[in-house]
Parts: C-alpha cells; sequence; structure tokens
C-alpha cells in the first residue's frame, strides 16, 4: 500500500515523535515496502473467526481489596527529570 | 578448568564439595569478563563497573540480566537513550525470586536492541554485541548480550525475554540453550513491557539442566502481573530423564520451505535422525498459517508496542528534552532520544491502531492469530511437541541487515508464532555450519508443557556434544 508523506506525518503527531525531513522520506519508503509485505494478510478469508487479543483465558482477574505497601513519595520522583515538593514539573499546560 | 567455564549445577558441586566458593566463582568470572568483554560487549558499560567493587557482596552463584528487567537501585535502561539513568525503585519479580533462592544478581546488565526492538542487537545505544563464535557476526537478538555472555562464559548463566523469539534466536547463534516459557508462567512484573500479550522472561544457560534449574525458581503467579497464571510449579529438573521412547514429535512441512540455509537442514535433519534412534516417532504435519505469523507479529507486536512506549515522555524517568510547550516537549524528547527502529516500530504501531486502519489491519491480525493458534490445537492433538529449525540461517554478519528492516523482520520467522500462540519453546545446540557458527533446533509443546520440552531437549544432549563446545575468543 503506498503511504503518503503526510499520513506519516499525522501518525508521527499522535504518536508524539519529532521527525526530521529526512527521516520522514525514509520513513514513508519503509513503512510502504513493510505494509505490502503485511497485506499478503489481505489472501485470507477472516469471515467468522474470532479476533484473538489474549492467548489465556483470563477474564476479570482482580486483587483482593486490602491495602498493602506501595512505593515512598520519594521512591516514585527519585528518577523525575524535573520535581519540585512532591511534584513531577512539567511546561504550563493551562492558559 | 577454569570456574567461568563451569555450569550453575556444576558450580553448586563445587561448593558443595568445598572446591569452590562464591567469592572465587565471582573473580574467575570477573577475570573472564576483563578478558574477553572489549571484543564480545556482551555488558554495557562494563569498562566502568568492576564486579569485585565493594558494594557487591556475595553470597551465591551469580546470574546475569538483561537490561530491561527491573533492578532495585541499578541502572536498567532498555539500552535506550529515553531510559539514560533510570535505577527502578523496584526489583522485578524474578530478581526477587532469584534473590529469594540465594543468587547473586550480577551488577552489570546485559546487551539488547533497544525495547527489545530487533534480531541482532544491533539496535543499542551502548553499540553492538558481536558473536562470540565470529566477532564479525552478529549474537541473534534482542536477547543478544545475554546469548553472548553465556556463550563467551562471561556468564554462569542468564536471563532474556522473548516476543518474537528474542531468547531462542540468539540462543541458536550463539550456541546455548534458551526457554521461551508458556504465556502466564513467569511473571512480568518488572519487565519493561514491549509486546504485552506476547513477553515472556526465560532462561539462557549452558545446558539444559540450568534451564530446568532456572525455570523452577523464575516460574509462578504474582498477585501484582494479572496475566501471570496461578498453576503449581512442578519441579523440571524431574523432567530430565533420558527416556524419550514412543514420544511423538510432529515435524511441520513449512518450515522448510526456500530460504532456508542447506546447512541448517542437515544439522536438523541429522537432529532427526538422532531422536528417531532414541525412539521418537517423528512424522510431517502442517501449520498451513505459517507464512502469515510475520505479518501477523509486526501488526500486533508493534500496537502494543505503541502503546506501552508512551509512557516513556520525559516526566516521570530517563530523558527530557525542555520546551515552553508540553506538546513539543513529549515531541522533541521521544524525537531525539528513541532510536531509529524504536520511531519505525512506535509509528508502525500508531498507524495500524488508527482510525480508518484498525479494522484492516490490527482486528484482522487478531482473527490471524486465532487461526495461527488453530494450527498449534490441532497438531498438538496427536503430537507431543513440534521440532524444527530456531532459525533459517546461521548468524549474519554485523551490518548485513541493518538497512533492510523487513530482512531483519524475517530472521525471527520460525519463533514468532510460538509467542502468537502462547506456547512453550526452546533452543538448543544441534550442530556447526562449516564456518563453524552453531545452529539451533526448536522444540515447541502446548500450553504449560515444558517438562516434555526439557525431556526431549534433555535426551537429545545427553546423545550429542554440541552443547558443551566453547568458542574461541
Amino acid at each position: 500500500m503506498a503511504i503518503e508523506k503526510k499520513t506519516i506525518e499525522d501518525v508521527a503527531y499522535l504518536a508524539r515523535i519529532e521527525l526530521k525531513e529526512a527521516q520522514l522520506d525514509k520513513l514513508s519508503a519503509e513503512l510502504k515496502d513493510i505494509l505490502d509485505f503485511i497485506d499478503k494478510l489481505n489472501k485470507l478469508d477472516v469471515k467468522g473467526v474470532l479476533p484473538t487479543s489474549h492467548i489465556l483465558p483470563l477474564e476479570n482477574v482482580l486483587r483482593s481489596d486490602h491495602p498493602v505497601e506501595s512505593l515512598s513519595l520519594e521512591q516514585t520522583l527519585e528518577n523525575a527529570p524535573q520535581k519540585e515538593k512532591s511534584f513531577f514539573v512539567v511546561p504550563k499546560v493551562i492558559e | 578448568m577454569e570456574l567461568y567455564q563451569l555450569t550453575a549445577h556444576q558450580l553448586n558441586e563445587k561448593i558443595d564439595k568445598g572446591e569452590a566458593t562464591p567469592e572465587s566463582i565471582i573473580a574467575s568470572l570477573d577475570k573472564r569478563i576483563q578478558e574477553v568483554d572489549h571484543k564480545v560487549g556482551a555488558y554495557v558499560r562494563h569498562s566502568e563497573f568492576r564486579v569485585q567493587s565493594s558494594e557487591f557482596r556475595v553470597k551465591g552463584i551469580p546470574i546475569s540480566i538483561k537490561d530491561n528487567i527491573c533492578t532495585a537501585g541499578y541502572p536498567t535502561e532498555c539500552c535506550s537513550k529515553i531510559l539514560e539513568g533510570f535505577k527502578p525503585p523496584y526489583d522485578a519479580t524474578v530478581i526477587r525470586k532469584l534473590k529469594e533462592a540465594g543468587l547473586d544478581i550480577m551488577p552489570l546488565k546485559t546487551n539488547m536492541d533497544e525495547f527489545a526492538f530487533g534480531s541482532s542487537t544491533e539496535n543499542s545505544c551502548f553499540g553492538p554485541t558481536h558473536n562470540p563464535w565470529d566477532l564479525e557476526r552478529v549474537p541473534g537478538g534482542s536477547s543478544g548480550g545475554s546469548a553472548a555472555a553465556v556463550a563467551a562464559d562471561e556468564a554462569v548463566w542468564a536471563l532474556g525475554t522473548d516476543t518474537g523469539g528474542s531468547i531462542r534466536q540468539p540462543a541458536a547463534f550463539c550456541g546455548v540453550v534458551g526457554m521461551k516459557p508458556t504465556y502466564g508462567r513467569v511473571s512480568r512484573y518488572g519487565l519493561i513491557a514491549f509486546a504485552s500479550s506476547l513477553d515472556q522472561i526465560g532462561p539462557l544457560t549452558k545446558d539444559t539442566r540450568d534451564a530446568a534449574l532456572l525455570m523452577n525458581i523464575i516460574s509462578g503467579y504474582e498477585p501484582r502481573d494479572s496475566t501471570s497464571v496461578d498453576t503449581a510449579v512442578p519441579d523440571y529438573t524431574k523432567a530430565l530423564v533420558n527416556d524419550i521412547g514412543g514420544i511423538r514429535i510432529g515435524i511441520p512441512k513449512e518450515y522448510f520451505i526456500a530460504g532456508i540455509n542447506p546447512e541448517v537442514k542437515k544439522a536438523i535433519e541429522e537432529a532427526i535422525d538422532k531422536l528417531k534412534i532414541l525412539g521418537a516417532v517423528c512424522k510431517e504435519v502442517s501449520l498451513p498459517h505459517t507464512e502469515y505469523a510475520v505479518p501477523v507479529y509486526y501488526i500486533i507486536a508493534t500496537a502494543e508496542a505503541s502503546s506501552n512506549l508512551a509512557r516513556f515522555d520525559g516526566v516521570q524517568y530517563g530523558f527530557r528534552k525542555s520546551d515552553q510547550d508540553m506538546i513539543e516537549m513529549y515531541k522533541k524528547t521521544r524525537g531525539e532520544a528513541f532510536g531509529e527502529e524504536a520511531k519505525r516500530r512506535v509509528i508502525l504501531g500508531t498507524f495500524v491502531l488508527s482510525h480508518g486502519y484498525y479494522d484492516a489491519y490490527y482486528l484482522k491480525a487478531l482473527k490471524v492469530r486465532t487461526l495461527i493458534k488453530q494450527d498449534f490445537d490441532r497438531v498438538f492433538k496427536d503430537c507431543d511437541c513440534i521440532l524444527t529449525p530456531t532459525t533459517p540461517t546461521p548468524a549474519f554478519k554485523i551490518g548485513e541487515k541493518t538497512d533492510d528492516p523487513l530482512k531483519m523482520y524475517l530472521s525471527d520467522i520460525y519463533t514468532i508464532s510460538a509467542n502468537l500462540a502462547g506456547i512453550p519453546g526452546i533452543s538448543v545446540p544441534c550442530g556447526f555450519t562449516k564456518e563453524g557458527l552453531p545452529v539451533g533446533l526448536q522444540l515447541l509443546a502446548r500450553h504449560f508443557a515444558e517438562e516434555t520440552l526439557f525431556k526431549v531437549a534433555y535426551s537429545y544432549e545427553q546423545s550429542t556434544p554440541w552443547h558443551s563446545m566453547k568458542p574461541k575468543i
């Protein structure tokens, strides 16, 4: 399947990945090859076949509802690139 | 014989007899790492760290861990710039279990393809690992560092992870034993997720006994992992009996098609003959949807990866590229710190999940996954296990496939189906090419039938010399 550069730009935005112009061109060509290969799935008739999103018959797995120890505030913030008091610091998002 | 050459069960015996101590074992490994790792590159940051530093307290047999499994307080970076300097605040379940069993966690992580995206360990921000059997070749991937460390005697044994063959393929390329357990057998808690419905942690070892010992330790239910399964863990070492009389082995005809290297094919055929002599009943079977496994995988695995990697946004941990604007901050952080293959997969995964393409790609792939699983269900009705080559070729040259992602993806053609079907698989050494490159034999069994794999692999190993061969580095 041919894939337009604009489509890659849109998808890259959805994925929040900045791409340089040259990367966009290269990716468009590579994804075309990969999608052409993937298109062999179209040979198959899957009418009536149920999708498998998970291989084991597990449903509604819940833990018992009682409190257990969890990470401390210090541990949670330990790896943050930017933090202040008990918060992760991010660029301003509210005007 | 140096201590670093021995298996874990041999070292245990030495310790029991008073012929070795945990201190002498770690000293021997340290020496070996200093001797060869500048050539092999199995470990990340090996030059910055000495095993015998004061912070490392020795108490048992050491084990080496892939860089995507969380080790509390010690860098776990997935060989990605985006996790630069990340020190997890907790241990993965497998690490906790290893520690409880008295093992030492090597304070050096093994190299891997960034986020386990790859089949050659060339996509690491720390540079490639070299195959100990031929330093110009790849060790396979993505657990290439773990496989190479075991093959080069720089590790007693190691943990890797397998999403589409990332334990078995490097095990085959490096001439060691590698097992991908049944999905859910080993908890993924603390494994940095690539594709949550496919990932499994498993052992890379010098022989089958060590793999069984390690499976005894790492298997089992974890309440914090809702996909781990709450069934009893057998003693896998009990399956190590040299008796496969009457065992029914299926040989899928779809795995012996054009593209398979003739020397690999020959080694596998000889292994089949050997197993027949040992009493196995081998017969041709069919897995008709085999050719669709790679395309299905590259839809499902990238879709799940695109979702899992959303957490790397420069806020909670790792690398951040600052900007005044929030979205620009995300884009620049991810654009700069994800490697090429990570970007390719996240973008492909986002594409197949996006509006207008979801049904044609993602949903379709989930349906074909059902057909692939049904192929195995059918064959396992009258076979105890399936035998295939682990890989279509021996280890390829470094750089040979880096410009062609599709070609790289096809090197996992024989291993991917097991992840899609959730079944266990093991790769064991089964010979060498004329050039001296190892060849791997893959065995697959039904869900939770790891014991069958151990039984067949052990019996084969007992009557062949391949697992005891060592590379000259």
